[in-house]
């Protein structure tokens, strides 16, 4: 820059415009090459990398070959795949309808300023702040034979042999998807509570003006609006279901005879207890997969939004 | 949407109408029964929680003559002490912190700097880049666990507090950047113009103008990027074997194994683990919340 104040004047000034224009063009590139270059080391790249590994052989030991659909083949007539498939489906119809309905329900009732509202609010959502081996740890032995859980049963009239929620291959699952859901639900009312917060209340108080019961100002006004959150929270909640692993892991590991497995515990057996690596790989794939379903989703109506700016 | 919320908050502050209103909807009846619905149903939510604390000063024998559902015969704080001595609970509490605090600078600073480019310079390529980091942030752990952990082997980390430094570092500036971009284009652009008219780099605008007016979007990031990579388990497990090295989450996982039918202990640890993140949300309960709401996208 130093040197441009010798140059003659009118040389000077364009040049300096063209260098600045230049450095214009290379400033967003500068700024974003540390975040995007990490970020392709640690995520972009590992995800086709995981595709690739999903062709072949890996094991981890020997050579690693091409093996085309082979472990796509083998995974299809996997008993335990579609046993972790299901119970992902399981984890996502609980997800995207005992949260957004509670969760709703818990928004409506606190979103108001009555003393003890922050308070009440801050205690349905606590469980979110903990971290999910705890949650893993304190919901596990609640539902031992004489745990907590069957403790109130017995104490409420029940008779018989305690029931083995971890044990009992038809309640399993559902016994971590409470687990699940009793963190998910204060989280789906905190996204409802902000959106809440963004209807418009003189629509609102219009058509209480008009004659409006509750009921229909809630269902046709109020509900219309919050539209675009829900879209958000199902996507959110879809996505959260298929990643649910740690409680999996944390109570029963996919147990008794894997009738409590999700697909990325069984990938993460596979993968780095069976050392079939390329299996994983083909596991975790059609798990990615299904979630970029969802993914493009989300994103698409976000695209939507950035062309309306 | 934001704009007509404003509006009407203004218009409330004017002729105070709605004030009145407000308060006539709430008769003694309804707040009563307000207070008659919530108050039990946030008791039976939280027994999970009342059950921990209580087991966890309870002893052994207490536990196994009176059942998991009874007061404590008396109180144990020398749990607390096995957890965290005999248990390794400190230098698993040490772990988390060295992880996760870096791990911190690194996905706030970098994400900040690829928010600032996204928001304010117009080139081709910017929205692929954007949603990219997005998706990113969406995918599920599996498709890059054995990359990653190939990775990490490969560059000599496998194992040491880098690997997680690293990885959660890299992994949260997709979400991060997500926030701030859409943060920073909320900033009016006169401000940068001003500043590009004095002569200012952009690097110094950067650091001198957009640093300090996303102050308020970095505090809300980082209060829920702390509680996230602190409570992080699955990576922990994939890339840190060393007992020594494990932060709380996968370490609490081996108090378990190590105490399996002592639930007094196991209990005084886990809420020797919950405590910094409980403190985080006690205090900036506020930044908290403000980041989950940015996050899921205005």
């Amino acid at each position: 820059m130093a040197d441009l104040s010798l140059a003659p004047a009118a040389q000077s000034v364009s040049a300096a415009r063209k260098q600045g224009r230049r450095w214009h063009k290379a400033t967003p590139i500068l700024f974003l090459l540390p975040p995007l270059l990490l970020y392709a080391m640690w995520v972009i790249g590992p995800m086709f990398y995981s595709v690739w590994m999903s062709f072949t052989n890996a094991d981890g030991i020997s050579r690693q070959d091409f093996v085309g659909l082979a472990n796509y083949r083998r995974l299809f007539n996997d008993d335990i795949f579609w046993t972790s498939f299901f119970n992902n489906i399981r984890w996502l119809v609980a997800f995207i309808t005992i949260p957004i309905v509670t969760g709703l329900g818990l928004a409506l009732l606190l979103n108001n300023d009555l003393p003890g509202t922050r308070f009440f609010k801050a205690g349905f959502f606590s469980p979110m702040v903990v971290s999910s081996v705890v949650i893993g740890i304190v919901w596990s032995w609640m539902y031992q034979p004489y745990g907590l859980i069957n403790e109130v049963l017995a104490w409420l009239g029940r008779d018989g042999m305690p029931i083995g929620f971890l044990a009992d291959p038809d309640i399993v699952t559902w016994a971590i998807i409470a687990a699940g859901l009793w963190r998910q639900v204060g989280y789906v009312m905190l996204l409802y509570l902000a959106g809440l917060n963004n209807v418009d209340q003189t629509l609102v108080e219009a058509s209480r003006v008009d004659g409006a019961s509750t009921f229909r100002s809630f269902r046709d006004i109020v509900l219309p609006q919050l539209q675009p959150i829900t879209v958000i929270i199902v996507v959110i909640s879809i996505i959260d279901a298929l990643r649910s692993f740690d409680l999996v892991n944390i109570m029963t590991r996919g147990g008794p005879y894997n009738q409590s497995n999700v697909l990325a515990q069984f990938m993460y057996i596979e993968a780095f207890n069976n050392y079939n690596m390329g299996y994983g790989a083909a596991i975790a794939t059609i798990l990615a997969l299904i979630s970029m379903v969802f993914i493009f989703t989300y994103l698409r109506r976000m695209v939507k939004t950035e062309i309306d700016y | 949407m934001g704009a007509t919320t404003t509006a009407y908050e203004s218009r409330r502050q004017v002729d105070g109408v709605d004030r009145y209103r407000k308060k006539r909807n709430w008769r003694p009846l309804r707040i009563a029964l307000f207070y008659a619905i919530v108050i039990p149903f946030l008791l039976i939510w939280l027994v999970p929680i009342f059950m921990t604390l209580v087991t966890a000063v309870r002893s052994l024998d207490d536990i196994t003559m009176n059942g998991p559902f009874s007061w404590p015969s008396e109180i144990h704080l020398d749990n607390f002490a096995e957890a965290w001595d005999t248990g390794g609970l400190r230098q698993y509490m040490i772990n988390s912190f060295i992880v996760t605090i870096p791990a911190l600078a690194i996905c706030l600073s970098l994400s900040s700097l690829a928010g600032f480019a996204l928001a304010r310079f117009r080139f081709r390529g910017n929205l692929v880049i954007y949603f990219t980091f997005v998706g990113g942030s969406l995918l599920p752990f599996q498709i890059l666990m054995l990359p990653v952990y190939r990775l990490a082997n490969t560059l000599n980390l496998y194992d040491t507090y880098w690997a997680l430094i690293i990885f959660h570092g890299a992994f949260q500036i997709g979400f991060c950047t997500f926030v701030l971009r859409n943060f920073i284009k909320t900033i009016p652009g006169e401000i940068f113009d001003a500043a590009r008219i004095d002569g200012a780099s952009e690097f110094r605008i950067y650091r001198q103008h957009v640093l300090p007016l996303i102050l308020p979007a970095l505090a809300a990031l980082s209060t829920l990027q702390f509680t996230w990579i602190f409570n992080d388990y699955l990576w922990a497990l994939i890339l840190v074997q060393r007992d020594s090295l494990k932060p709380v989450t996968t370490g609490l996982a081996s108090l378990r194994g190590e105490f399996i039918q002592a639930y007094n202990i196991q209990f005084a640890g886990t809420l020797i683990a919950v405590i910094p993140t409980v403190i985080l949300f006690v205090f900036l309960q506020r930044y908290f919340i403000q980041g989950l709401t940015m996050g899921s996208g205005k």
